[in-house]
């Protein structure tokens, strides 16, 4: 693997199986243990670098690190020097002079973990915790680690994406990650949620949910994100769930084995009705305990040996 | 534990010298059976543990025997020691090899450790700490097929199959039918 995990691109499908099979193993060695810990990164710090309100992915890297024995801080950009301008660099600087060995960070703008990996800034890994509208490869591993559970295998299967795909960064890395790992992907979206230049994306697309539903495999439902929705992309509230919400009907097209995920945080009524979010094939909690062990693969894998 | 790295480089050119053939480690691996069992006064409140990779057949041949001489199943598991160890940082982080940890668990039971082979006592360092974090063990026993020493830690064995002299310029290469397609122990030349 290569010292950094900006983008679910960054990894090979042997690179890809290697942290599936690393966070079975996590699972394993924590899973019903009287020591819910490992010594292997004794002595790291890792430093969660949050520009962007989160909780899930926040907490599930502090737990993630905790459980591998590393040290941990985290540090949001509210109540930090930069909400007194610090800059990205004088940030980064800043934690390098402070021996980071890792930074996990989540940041507003799409490609500003690649610009902290690459500048020279710092020395040590950089994982991507979520950039703009870009990506998300965590999100996507914890994903197709669910999936794989699930339906045994991710290669062949047939996963559909429901959603705001235009804004969506786990969409991209799901896509990515998926093909990957040879998966037939769908994107289902209103057009104008759907980015510019998706047809070069190694999926399908289709704007009739219904039709899609009926051969999948499993349905990601993706957050309607209301803080982004400043133009009019579509019409109302509730002419979007009609056509792109997954309510009883619709969960009643998909096979029998089909499940439902969900990256969280819901709005429910919205993209998912609360009867199918609730329902005993829905993952949506399962993704949860899931990220943290993904997390401890990808901190292991980044972090435990030497540099080549 | 040899690394994956020399294992492949000699199952290549498969020179050496074979110091143990099918039937030797047969009779060793009776025998240490046998051995567990009678310093246990009975099979009862054994759990056998094996290091992967080649610990790990190894442990479920003891736990057959055991049975067939006792009457008593044993369970039988595996415990992988990556993250325990202490060399981590030497080389590029390793793929985990799995764990898995009979049903019963391991507390208030006897634990034996088995690995094939015991050399400097690190793996079996890091082995002592992943047991801690399993449970906690009435005792914990080493079985090893071929004890070649050098040991950089105070650690011994409580079964050997076979003490196997060496300078540390050669490698040690146990081979097993579950692994290897056939049981054998060989010393080789170290390349440089």
């Amino acid at each position: 693997m290569k010292d950094h995990l900006l983008s679910a691109a960054d990894l090979s499908r042997d690179d890809a199986i290697l942290v599936l099979d690393t966070s079975a193993e996590m699972a394993q060695l924590t899973e019903g243990r009287s020591v819910k810990k490992l010594p292997t990164l004794r002595g790291r710090a890792v430093v969660n670098l949050f520009f962007e309100d989160s909780t899930r992915t926040r907490t599930s890297f502090e737990l993630a690190a905790k459980r591998l024995s590393a040290d941990v801080v985290n540090f949001s950009a509210k109540g930090s020097s930069v909400s007194k301008g610090e800059s990205l660099k004088d940030t980064a600087l800043t934690l390098e002079a402070m021996g980071a060995d890792c930074v996990v960070v989540r940041h507003w703008a799409s490609g500003a973990p690649h610009r902290l990996a690459y500048s020279g800034w710092i020395r040590s890994s950089v994982v991507n915790a979520g950039d703009g509208t870009h990506e998300h490869p965590t999100q996507a591993i914890l994903d197709a680690y669910t999936l794989r559970k699930h339906l045994g295998s991710v290669d062949g299967r047939r996963i559909t994406i429901v959603g705001d795909v235009l804004h969506s960064r786990v969409a991209r890395s799901n896509v990515l990650l998926l093909a990957t790992l040879g998966a037939e992907v769908t994107l289902v979206a209103p057009p104008t949620l759907l980015p510019v230049g998706v047809e070069h994306w190694p999926c399908q697309t289709s704007y009739d949910l219904d039709s899609v539903l009926v051969k999948a495999d499993a349905v990601m439902m993706l957050r309607v994100q209301r803080e982004r929705m400043n133009a009019a992309f579509f019409p109302s509230a509730r002419e979007y769930s009609r056509r792109y919400g997954l309510d009883a009907r619709r969960f009643a097209l998909l096979p029998d084995d089909a499940v439902v995920l969900h990256p969280g945080p819901m709005n429910r009524g919205m993209e998912i009705t609360a009867e199918v979010a609730d329902s005993d094939r829905s993952v949506i909690v399962e993704q949860v305990t899931n990220g943290v062990y993904v997390r401890m693969a990808v901190l292991y894998l980044l972090l435990a040996g030497g540099r080549e | 534990m040899s690394t994956p790295a020399q294992h492949e480089r000699l199952a290549a050119e498969f020179g050496g010298r074979q110091v143990l053939d099918e039937r030797d480690i047969a009779r060793a691996l009776t025998r240490i059976a046998h051995e567990i069992v009678e310093r246990n006064k009975g099979a009862d409140d054994l759990v056998v543990l094996g290091i992967p990779t080649r610990g790990v057949p190894l442990a479920h041949r003891f736990a057959a025997c055991i049975a067939d001489a006792e009457g008593v199943s044993v369970p039988a598991g595996s415990l992988d020691v990556t993250m325990y160890r202490d060399d981590l940082r030497l080389r590029p982080a390793r793929a985990l090899e799995h764990t898995d940890i009979p049903a019963g668990g391991v507390d208030g039971r006897v634990v034996v450790l088995v690995d094939d082979v015991l050399f400097s006592g690190r793996t079996i360092r890091a082995a002592l700490t992943a047991v801690e974090d399993v449970g906690r063990p009435r005792a914990v026993r080493l079985a090893v097929l071929v004890d070649r020493g050098h040991r950089e830690l105070p650690i011994r064995a409580d079964h050997v199959g076979k003490n196997l002299p060496t300078s540390m310029r050669e490698s040690v290469k146990v081979m097993l039918q579950e692994v290897d397609g056939r049981d054998a122990v060989v010393i080789a030349e170290e390349q440089p």
